[in-house]
């Protein structure tokens, strides 16, 4: 689950240098490695590949924000 | 390429294919002109379930899929432009976004008087200095508690001249959240956009919001979530809307340049024989083949909820915008002087098209977004 999840993103930095690093725990969109867009992006992608529902009650973005708070998220759903 | 659909789909587009071109299409110089979009007209739309096209039977609309829905709005769009924006804003930016991120509520509440078209809503989070750069909007809530207050100014908003309801874009100190606000709730005011380029049949106005209170059950999604899911949410379904607008739109032009080319004659022959206008019309038909497949292949990968969905959108809606004004340009071009003349519709056209090329995000803005996406996906080693 941890490499899928750090390949999506990975797939929709918005930086241009392809040595960019983050960790698990970096919030990837206040600290600019994904805009805002990515968010609707994200929930399609991880209901599909996990095959869990995104309910309104769980569109915040303290669930998405680091590898770690996706991956929480998605073993909460299943 | 074969598009499958199923037979109630297809009837309700076959519908709107003759509503267009025997009820919109008469009257849509008229509308421009006026600049109105007459009442009639959307409680025709309403009632034919088209202003609730995407939203689930259930809730009362004709829950028809991404792939049937774009092919309603290019129908619409060949009919008059002005009824597939209000779609757009009413149903792709509004209605979408409150069945996402609302509450079970909050659906119950709303969805079904939008599906009818009892209720129009309007989109609002474009301000007189902050379009591209949305997620710099100054429009200002305070929270309350039960209530919230609505401070701010918007522009811009396409039909909120005649919307009974907005949802509204605000920011507090930290984050942006968004909110329904009823058109009659003290302290709204909105003041029509007249003199516009295009749109003038769309009710295009602003709306001022003086210290507007409204009840906590009125924010959509939640609180600080504005922004990253709701307002994301209502562009995406809106630049889908706007992609198949521009397929509509395209049709429209390359169907009056070849109308025109076979009836005019000039040194003796028809226009349509001149090898330069073939060539006009050539592009115009590769165009907008290719304008429709993008169109087709992002409503697909909807369908299926596929994540790319979303980068195929933008790139559906960047290509098609242009082409919609490209051809359009070609259509007044090949009309020569009578292009240049409200007695035909090629004029309205290019005015219309070059919307599309501002609206749902700016061609740039596409760009910017389609070049990143490209240099992750390709180059790689």
């Amino acid at each position: 689950m941890r490499e899928k999840i750090r390949s999506i993103i990975e797939d929709n930095l918005k930086i241009f240098d392809s040595d960019v690093e983050f960790s698990d725990d970096d919030h990837i969109f206040r600290q600019g490695f994904v805009d805002s867009l990515f968010a609707v992006k994200l929930l399609a992608f991880l209901e599909q590949e996990f095959d869990i529902k995104i309910g309104n009650e769980d569109l915040n973005i303290e669930n998405f924000h680091s590898v770690n708070k996706i991956i929480s998220f998605v073993e909460s759903k299943k | 390429m074969k598009i499958e659909l199923d037979n109630r789909q297809s009837e309700i587009i076959d519908g709107a294919a003759e509503f267009a071109r025997s009820v919109l299409a008469p009257r849509a110089r008229e509308n421009d002109e006026r600049g109105a979009f007459p009442e009639d007209l959307v409680r025709q739309m309403g009632e034919r379930g088209y202003l609730g096209a995407t939203i689930p039977q259930e809730y009362g609309g004709l829950g028809l899929d991404p792939v049937a829905y774009g092919l309603l709005v290019a129908a619409i769009e060949k009919g008059d432009c002005s009824a597939s924006r209000l779609l757009t804003v009413h149903l792709a930016l509004a209605a979408e976004a409150i069945l996402k991120c609302g509450s079970e509520d909050q659906i119950k509440k709303w969805i079904p008087s939008l599906a009818s078209g009892e209720t129009i809503c309007a989109f609002g989070l474009t301000e007189p200095d902050h379009g591209s750069d949305a997620a710099g909007i100054e429009c200002a809530y305070s929270d309350l508690g039960d209530e919230f207050r609505l401070n701010g100014h918007k522009r811009w908003i396409t039909f909120s001249g005649i919307a009974d309801l907005f949802l509204i874009i605000a920011r507090d100190e930290n984050a942006m959240s968004a909110f329904l606000v009823e058109r009659d709730r003290a302290g709204v005011e909105v003041n029509p956009q007249p003199g516009l380029m295009a749109g003038r049949a769309c009710h295009i106005s602003e709306i001022i919001l003086h210290d507007v209170v409204i009840p906590r059950e009125n924010l959509i999604g939640q609180l600080g979530q504005g922004f990253a899911f709701v307002a994301n949410t209502a562009l995406d379904h809106g630049r889908y809307s706007i992609a198949w607008g521009g397929v509509g739109l395209a049709e429209a032009a390359l169907d009056a340049m070849v109308s025109y080319s076979k009836k005019r004659k000039q040194f003796g022959e028809k226009i349509g024989s001149f090898q330069l206008v073939r060539e006009m019309i050539a592009e115009s038909v590769s165009r907008l083949y290719a304008a429709k497949s993008l169109c087709l292949r992002a409503g697909e990968s909807r369908k299926s909820g596929n994540p790319d969905s979303v980068i195929e959108t933008t790139i559906a809606k960047h290509f098609s915008a242009t082409t919609a004004f490209r051809t359009a340009c070609d259509a007044v071009q090949i009309h020569g002087g009578n292009g240049f003349s409200n007695t035909y519709p090629v004029e309205r056209y290019m005015r219309e098209a070059k919307v599309l090329e501002v609206i749902e995000g700016t061609s740039q803005i596409q760009q910017m977004v389609i070049s990143l996406h490209g240099l992750r996906r390709y180059g790689r080693p």
